[in-house]
């Protein structure tokens, strides 16, 4: 994402061609070290990544050249099907459940009240927690029988529930710990969107009787739109890529049940050792990823087209 | 396995064509070995996290005033240290000299990398070797973890964990039932002893992917189950594995508490010292937890004895650490001398006092001074010699069984949520008879 948005005002400093000339012909060697920490940093790896997923590459043992066969493995392999699918359902729940919550905060949070500085602090407090102690926290408050979420659930006279323990709740388990972790974030951004607004439209739309529901939706929401959509960003390409949460809490279990794309890679290449197959699923990985960016973008362009002034 | 051919003739014949080729004296054998003669090296160790790991950072001084050998060494949890090791060791310059192995996950790596230094011809050095340690003394399935398929040592066994059955006798006797001495009467036992609206079960193991294998095992051999078979193929979905799998199946369903699916040893721990579960197979290593007034509501109600024969046998599935010299390390003799010394009698008898671990040496595990030092009940102790005389090796020795144990693993938690044993077992064997052929051939 970052190279695409940083293209275009290269291609655009490499038109006038005056300025280049008057640039000394010394001037290249000072470009060495960023070139080489660039080749050293990103493209080696990559290319050795590649290089490595047309190998039997087993840790351990020699290697030899095999061409495309761990990516003919790819689809035939149910582990990484499957997890194409939790890495997808996990992503959506954690995208979707944040940006609902996080606006709905921003737009409490926004408004005039006693305390509300410091209740804002209190909220955004669980994303200044680490990932794993977050993650070891979740675990114990799960647990069927000594967790204090069965207990909660029993004043009210809910039965208990199996949260993480169950492959059928695994998942939407997980997304509650994301949700409580980054909703906070959401807030923030959106709380950005919101405070830009101007306060004339909303005037106007109070002297044309709107009630409150009408002003979010036809008011507030258009213009914050670029705001979600960031922070939808964001929480995208976090989600796709979570790994401490899910690891600290369930391995990937129970049985396979919560096993993401990045758990399962991370099996394969230092757990099995089989760092060509898992290079393999690594190319594969940021092939989704970048498609992934690609859309995202390709939305970002459009929000921005039917952007109504103000806001960003 | 044909590991137990190779011995005390063996060894006295190697001792002879040592004296034979006059490096040393032959009656030098009953002297103590040179212990200051690597006096000023320094040693890295990498050790996984544990009672293993304390007991040597504890007493390492002694060494270095034995030896005047200097070690710096690291504990790091377990799953990290098996990866780090690895990492390291296939970089060909490994970080450490002494290396702290799981023999259970990775003998056959090792071995087939060929990461581990040669220790039979020291073992055989009276000047490098204390006359007290030879072969003999170490259990079967000791040496089988140690030696390798030409009979070469390549590493000293530390510390052997046999599964045996805990339980609480005070639930026991609320209910008026006798401790099971077959799967059969387990399973009798678990259904008197559960009590859902008590929240209180009869049995509690483990059910995480990958852990569970490890419960699994045992079963299966008690029912007459073998790992592979004389090519190497894997047998862990026949007719043996379908009856331990709905053994598996019946116990963790019906008599076991909510979410077990998702349990490893801990969590099973957390339900048997809260008092929740009656029965749990685990690890012989657990104990010391289990008798702590801090971490237990069970401390003196637990009782300790052998898991419970199947129709074809009784077995404890049996597990171990190793300690061994990195091939790349340049201070071999010195790192020799120092896994000498961790498994050396003292220092075994620490651990098993303590009830860090169960050596494999036989001179320390049936000392009765040394079992006299023994702070844990006398029942425990009982419960890992009486193992000891049933122990077999519960898990393939393959290079693959991270995988066996995740794939299969996989399949029996998926019968927790109501699978069909044999379909399961045959699907994860489809998926993993490919990987195992894959990594014999490389």
């Amino acid at each position: 994402m970052t190279t695409i948005s940083q293209a275009n005002p290269a291609a655009a400093e490499t038109e006038p061609l005056p300025e280049q000339q008057l640039r000394p012909r010394s001037y290249w060697p000072f470009v060495l070290p960023a070139l080489i920490v660039v080749l050293a940093v990103i493209v080696f790896p990559w290319v050795f990544t590649i290089w490595m997923s047309l190998n039997e590459w087993k840790v351990g043992s020699s290697t030899a050249f095999v061409g495309l066969a761990n990516y003919l493995r790819l689809p035939t392999d149910p582990r990484f099907i499957e997890a194409i699918g939790h890495t997808l359902l996990y992503t959506v729940l954690s995208v979707v459940f944040p940006v609902i919550f996080g606006t709905l905060a921003a737009v409490v949070f926004h408004a005039q009240f006693p305390f509300r500085g410091f209740l804002r602090a209190v909220f955004i407090m669980p994303m200044m927690a680490t990932p794993v102690a977050v993650a070891l926290v979740w675990t114990m408050m799960f647990h069927p029988q000594l967790g204090v979420l069965n207990y909660l659930l029993s004043l009210v006279g809910i039965p208990p529930q199996l949260w993480v323990f169950h492959p059928a709740t695994v998942i939407p388990s997980l997304v509650l710990v994301e949700t409580w972790h980054w909703t906070p974030l959401v807030m923030l951004i959106v709380l950005g969107g919101i405070a830009a607004i101007p306060t004339e439209p909303y005037e106007s739309a109070k002297i044309d009787g709107a009630t409150h529901w009408q002003m979010f939706r036809y008011i507030t929401l258009p213009l914050i739109a670029p705001f979600l959509f960031i922070a939808a960003m964001i929480r995208t390409i976090d989600a796709v890529k979570s790994f401490d949460t899910i690891f600290a809490i369930t391995q990937g279990g129970p049985g396979s049940a919560s096993e993401t794309i990045n758990l399962y890679l991370y099996s394969v290449a230092f757990v099995y050792y089989d760092l060509g197959y898992g290079s393999a699923i690594a190319v594969v990985f940021f092939a989704l990823i970048v498609v992934l960016a690609a859309v995202l973008l390709y939305l970002r362009q459009r929000t921005l087209w039917t952007e109504i002034g103000g806001g960003a | 396995m044909a590991d137990n051919r190779i011995s005390r003739r063996a060894v006295l014949a190697g001792a002879a064509a040592t004296g034979a080729l006059g490096v040393t004296g032959f009656p030098a054998r009953a002297a103590e070995p040179q212990w200051k003669k690597y006096a000023g090296t320094r040693l890295e160790v990498i050790l996984a996290k544990g009672p293993r790991g304390d007991n040597l950072q504890k007493y390492i001084k002694e060494f270095t005033e034995l030896t005047g050998i200097e070690v710096e060494s690291e504990q790091i949890p377990e799953q990290q240290q098996r990866q780090k090791a690895v990492i390291e060791l296939a970089s060909g310059k490994p970080s450490f000299d002494v290396v702290h192995l799981s023999y259970h996950v990775q003998k056959r790596q090792f071995e087939k990398a060929g990461w581990l230094a040669d220790l039979t011809d020291y073992m055989k050095d009276p000047t490098l070797t204390a006359p007290d340690l030879v072969e003999s003394d170490f259990s079967a399935a000791g040496l089988t973890y140690a030696k390798d398929d030409k009979g070469r040592m390549l590493s000293l066994p530390w510390s052997v964990d046999y599964f045996i059955l805990y339980y609480n006798k005070a639930m026991f006797a609320e209910k008026g039932v006798a401790v099971p001495r077959t799967l059969d009467e387990m399973v009798e036992a678990a259904d008197k002893l559960t009590d859902p609206k008590k929240g209180t079960f009869g049995f509690v193991g483990r059910g995480l992917r990958n852990a569970n294998m490890t419960l699994w095992t045992n079963f299966y051999l008690d029912y007459g189950g073998e790992f592979l078979d004389a090519k190497g193929n894997i047998l862990t979905d026949g007719p043996e594995a379908i009856e331990a799998t709905k053994l598996y199946q019946r116990l963790l369903t019906k008599y076991s508490p909510p979410g077990v699916a998702g349990f490893n040893w801990m969590e099973s721990m957390a339900s048997f010292t809260q008092g929740r579960s009656a029965m749990w197979i685990d690890g012989v290593g657990w104990a010391p937890p289990l008798e702590d007034p801090n971490a237990s509501r069970v401390v003196g109600k637990v009782g300790y004895t052998v898991v419970p024969a199947g129709p074809k046998g009784q077995y404890s599935a049996t597990y171990g650490d190793g300690i061994g010299v990195a091939a790349a390390s340049k201070n071999k003799e010195a790192a020799y001398l120092l896994c000498q010394w961790v498994v050396s009698k003292k220092q075994g008898s620490r651990l098993l006092q303590a009830g860090g671990g169960v050596p494999f040496r036989n001179s320390v595990l049936n000392d009765p001074e040394v079992q006299a030092g023994v702070k844990l009940p006398k029942e425990w102790l009982q419960s890992a010699i009486d193992s000891a005389k049933i122990s077999k090796l519960g898990l393939p020795v393959v290079i693959p069984v991270a995988e066996f144990r995740d794939i299969v693993g996989a399949a029996l938690t998926a019968t927790l949520s109501g699978a069909d044993p044999a379909t399961e077992l045959k699907k994860a064997h489809e998926q993993y008879r490919p990987i195992l052929e894959r990594s014999e051939k490389a």
